[in-house]
């Protein structure tokens, strides 16, 4: 689309200020949520070593944790509601700030533009305000941790009443769970206009000739997770105003009558906890896909490029992307099976649940498909990709388990679901985030990452991640569960003690291995050898731009688009692809 | 091809620790549970063999399809495939929700006989508290006013209804063997969960509601009760003990206790 207002709006500015930190140009906005999701997911690691380290050794005294918690280690032993913060925050800070903060806002405001053919986002005033509004709602969650008591224990979940009747239900939950709320309310406002920015742009901005079924994959996926966000997120911002009511407005939205706690009797009445579970896992499921439907979107492309051959099925992968995003909304119940709603409705979550595997499904086999009779070139990206179909693979298949009533009525909230959850929602969205750096690292910087430290930092982490949670699954089996302080006041918890401790070696190995990614990331910036201009081969406009990209993309003249996006190994000869604007209109 | 490789060794060693069992359920304690263990099983086997091939299949696609150099044939796709394994795994999970359906109403549809026992179980931070009827089957009336843990009063009961003086308060989940009981599950403060792994069973209890779960164990002996819903900083101790008893000395203890109480 030719639009030369926005190519003037976006002359390079002026000023370090307007370049690089009060910038509306989409490039510097995703290296901002990319940066801010870089540091979340180093202190979401380092709460989550502390706490494995805790675990296993509950009485030994360290004294960093004395150190940085004075109050919440006195003696040097972490306290269970210390232990419990701890939780909180890392589930928090993983769940929102990086795992939907990365893949969407990070890579999708980078790309999106430069793959469709646009020179920015639809609103980039609205983009910049997206990113401050993140990064404002990250700095009052971490105040959390200075607040009087320390940072809330309910989990990221949140559930009420735990989380709405203030500091009589324990340390952390008056101010800091406050300071909690409001962090997720600006998380979801900052969310939901960038899910209008994201829609806007794929609907409006797309080069002449880019028909929605040209879209590289990775733009479906930023697309039907920004209509994902839109209704998720504007749930969730209704149901943190009405919790927040319940805790400082004197409201009864979660809270019934009769309550004592710490031998006190609220006088709130007419509330029910399970609505908060409703409405917190309407968004909740959805946040799921949010967090790996860019993710899935980004492995497909770096399979088809990096086998030379086009993506199996491209229109089945799209519409499962679609599929997935519309079950997403109808499946929250399985959260629920145990919480006390009805026993019926359990039946009808169980079979719309395992319905959303079979477009799951669909995709394996896809990208199965995909590498099928290729000549796979196996570069770090390459390996976190088929990593990522493996996990993908390891952490789908425990949700039949879960996504049963009859089997969940014992898996529920043990170590099972821990270990399901991080293989499918962490350990795979993360692979994609590895994926897509090694990737798109040569357009962003113009330098290539190290592939030798990248395929050790690969191979460490993939068995790392295996050996985390693969052993998680078996403490479910026996039983533990989840979210307990300290496995030592119950008989059936001390036989697994080793399984435990199995866990948190290679959990503190697989989190020391990650600062090899960091190097390589910071060293490869600067010192990195020069990239050739596409690099990879690829098909898609962004590697039509010099690397890094000039500030107005493609300025006045955006390619004419003629064709699919993976027009690899064409059978007329010659060179072995064509890129998304070259060759004859197909 | 280390990375074949790899897939392959992570798939052996998974598939391998789980077949050890090492770390497994303990002995189920009633039929029910153990019909769970072998539907368990089933869905083990099912998922553990296609994990096993999925992961082959990737480990071997990464071998034999090493870049050698030679041209790609240009292929986008095959609808039939597309069709064969929608349908395929549609019936898979449509196939897996019917028994699943099935055992999970044995839990929660059946409905009991109106003579079943019923206990009351009451979750508070961080304790477990157990109230029987007396022999009319009738509560007395609570209410929140008169709670007080210090005087022996954890549910409230209210002193001016007859039909409590003969209610008695237990902290241990006392239950005759082989006979079905009505749980009424009910909490004071927050969310706890009712979570006995020789039973197979867990289930939430909700301030404001009362939720009705039947639980029946065949072999007498103490069972771990574990709070599996976050409640709070004491939630890994809040411990309580299910002791399943032979039917005649528990209606002996019931009698003993009732008799303490007048």
């Amino acid at each position: 689309m030719e639009n030369p207002t926005a190519a003037k709006v976006h002359a390079p500015p002026g000023g370090f200020l307007r370049r690089y930190v009060f910038s509306t140009d989409h490039k510097v906005i995703g290296i901002q949520y990319y940066l801010l999701a870089l540091f979340s997911v180093f202190l979401g690691m380092t709460l989550s070593a502390l706490m494995r380290y805790h675990l296993v050794y509950p009485g030994e005294k360290q004294h960093l944790f004395q150190l940085l918690w004075p109050n919440g280690a006195p003696d040097g032993i972490m306290t269970p509601e210390l232990y419990l913060s701890l939780m909180t925050m890392h589930g928090t800070i993983m769940v929102f700030f990086v795992l939907t903060t990365a893949p969407q806002s990070g890579f999708g405001n980078y790309f999106l533009p430069l793959q469709i053919g646009a020179p920015d986002m639809a609103f980039p005033v609205l983009n910049m305000l997206s990113f401050w509004t993140t990064l404002l709602s990250f700095l009052v969650l971490c105040s959390a941790f200075f607040a009087d008591g320390g940072a809330p224990l309910g989990g990221w979940t949140a559930y009420p009443p735990l989380s709405a009747t203030g500091a009589i239900a324990g340390p952390g939950m008056g101010t800091g769970m406050d300071l909690w709320i409001i962090s997720i309310a600006l998380f979801c406002v900052a969310s939901l206009m960038g899910a209008i920015n994201f829609l806007t742009t794929v609907l409006e901005m797309r080069a002449k000739g880019m028909s929605l079924m040209r879209m590289p994959l990775t733009c479906w996926g930023w697309f039907v997770t920004a209509v994902i966000s839109l209704f998720a997120f504007a749930v969730l911002l209704t149901a943190g105003i009405l919790l927040l009511l319940d805790r400082l407005g004197g409201t009864s939205f979660f809270l019934p009558a009769g309550l004592v706690i710490s031998d006190r009797v609220l006088d709130h009445s007419g509330g029910s906890p399970l609505l908060w579970q409703h409405l917190f896992w309407f968004f909740g499921h959805p946040e799921v896909y949010i967090a790996i439907l860019p993710g899935m979107g980004l492995v497909s492309t770096v399979l088809s490029v990096f086998s030379r051959k086009p993506v199996f099925g491209y229109k089945a992968m799209a519409y499962a992307m679609v599929a997935i995003g519309l079950l997403g909304f109808l499946v929250w119940g399985h959260h629920m099976f145990i919480s006390g709603m009805s026993p019926y409705s359990a039946i009808a979550f169980s079979v719309l649940t395992l319905a959303i595997g079979v477009p799951s499904a669909i995709k394996t086999f896809n990208w199965l498909g995909t590498i099928w009779g290729g000549q796979l070139r196996l570069t770090t990206a390459m390996l976190f990709a088929l990593g990522f179909v493996s996990v993908f693979v390891s952490g789908g298949l425990t949700g039949l388990f879960l996504g049963q009533p009859a089997l969940d009525l014992y898996f529920h909230d043990t170590y099972f679901v821990v270990g399901h959850f991080h293989m499918i929602m962490g350990v795979a969205s993360i692979f994609g985030i590895f994926a897509a750096t090694f990737y798109w690292f040569p357009k962003v910087t113009g330098r290539m990452m190290s592939e030798p430290l990248g395929k050790i930092h690969f191979y460490c982490t993939f068995l790392g991640a295996y050996a985390i949670f693969i052993p998680m699954h078996f403490a479910g089996i026996a039983g533990n569960p989840r979210r307990y302080a300290d496995f030592t006041q119950f008989d059936f918890l001390k036989d697994l003690a080793s399984v435990h401790k199995f866990i948190t070696h290679a959990a503190l190995f697989t989190a020391v291995i990650q600062l090899l990614f960091l190097w390589n990331l910071f060293w490869s910036w600067r010192r990195g050898a020069k990239a050739r201009e596409n690099p990879w081969n690829a098909t898609t406009l962004e590697w039509a731009l010099p690397s890094p990209p000039p500030a107005h993309n493609f300025g006045i003249n955006p390619p004419l688009v003629k064709r699919g996006p993976y027009d690899y190994s064409l059978p007329q000869g010659g060179k072995d692809f064509l890129m998304q604007h070259e060759g004859e209109e197909e | 091809m280390l990375f074949a490789g790899l897939i392959w060794l992570t798939a052996a060693v998974v598939a391998a620790a789980f077949a050890m069992k090492r770390w497994w359920f303990p002995p189920p304690i009633n039929t029910y549970a153990a019909n769970f263990d072998s539907y368990f099983s089933l869905n083990i086997a099912v998922a553990g063999i296609i994990f096993f091939l999925a992961q082959a299949a990737l480990g071997w696609f990464i071998w034999r399809f090493r870049n050698q150099g030679r041209r790609v044939r240009h292929t986008e796709g095959n609808n039939r495939l597309e069709v064969v394994w929608t349908a395929v795994t549609l019936a898979l999970f449509l196939a897996a929700s019917v028994p699943s359906a099935v055992l999970w109403s044995r839990v929660h549809l059946d409905l009991l006989s109106p003579t079943a026992m019923s206990v009351e179980l009451l979750g508070q931070q961080f304790a477990w508290n157990v109230r029987y009827p007396g022999p009319d089957g009738r509560y007395g009336r609570t209410s929140a006013r008169f709670v007080n843990d210090a005087a022996g009063n954890p549910f409230g009961i209210d002193d001016g209804d007859p039909a409590g003086k003969d209610d008695v308060v237990s902290g241990a989940l006392r239950i005759p063997a082989g006979k079905p009981v009505l749980l009424r599950l009910h909490s004071r403060d927050v969310i706890h969960s009712f979570f006995v792994r020789e039973l197979r069973v867990k289930q939430d209890l909700v301030p404001g509601m009362e939720i009705p779960l039947k639980i029946e164990a065949d072999k007498p002996g103490e069972y771990e009760i574990a709070c599996s819903e976050l409640c709070g900083l004491g939630h890994h101790q809040m411990r309580g003990l299910l002791i399943v008893m032979p039917p005649a000395q528990f209606d002996a203890w019931l009698r003993q206790q009732r008799e303490a109480r007048q």
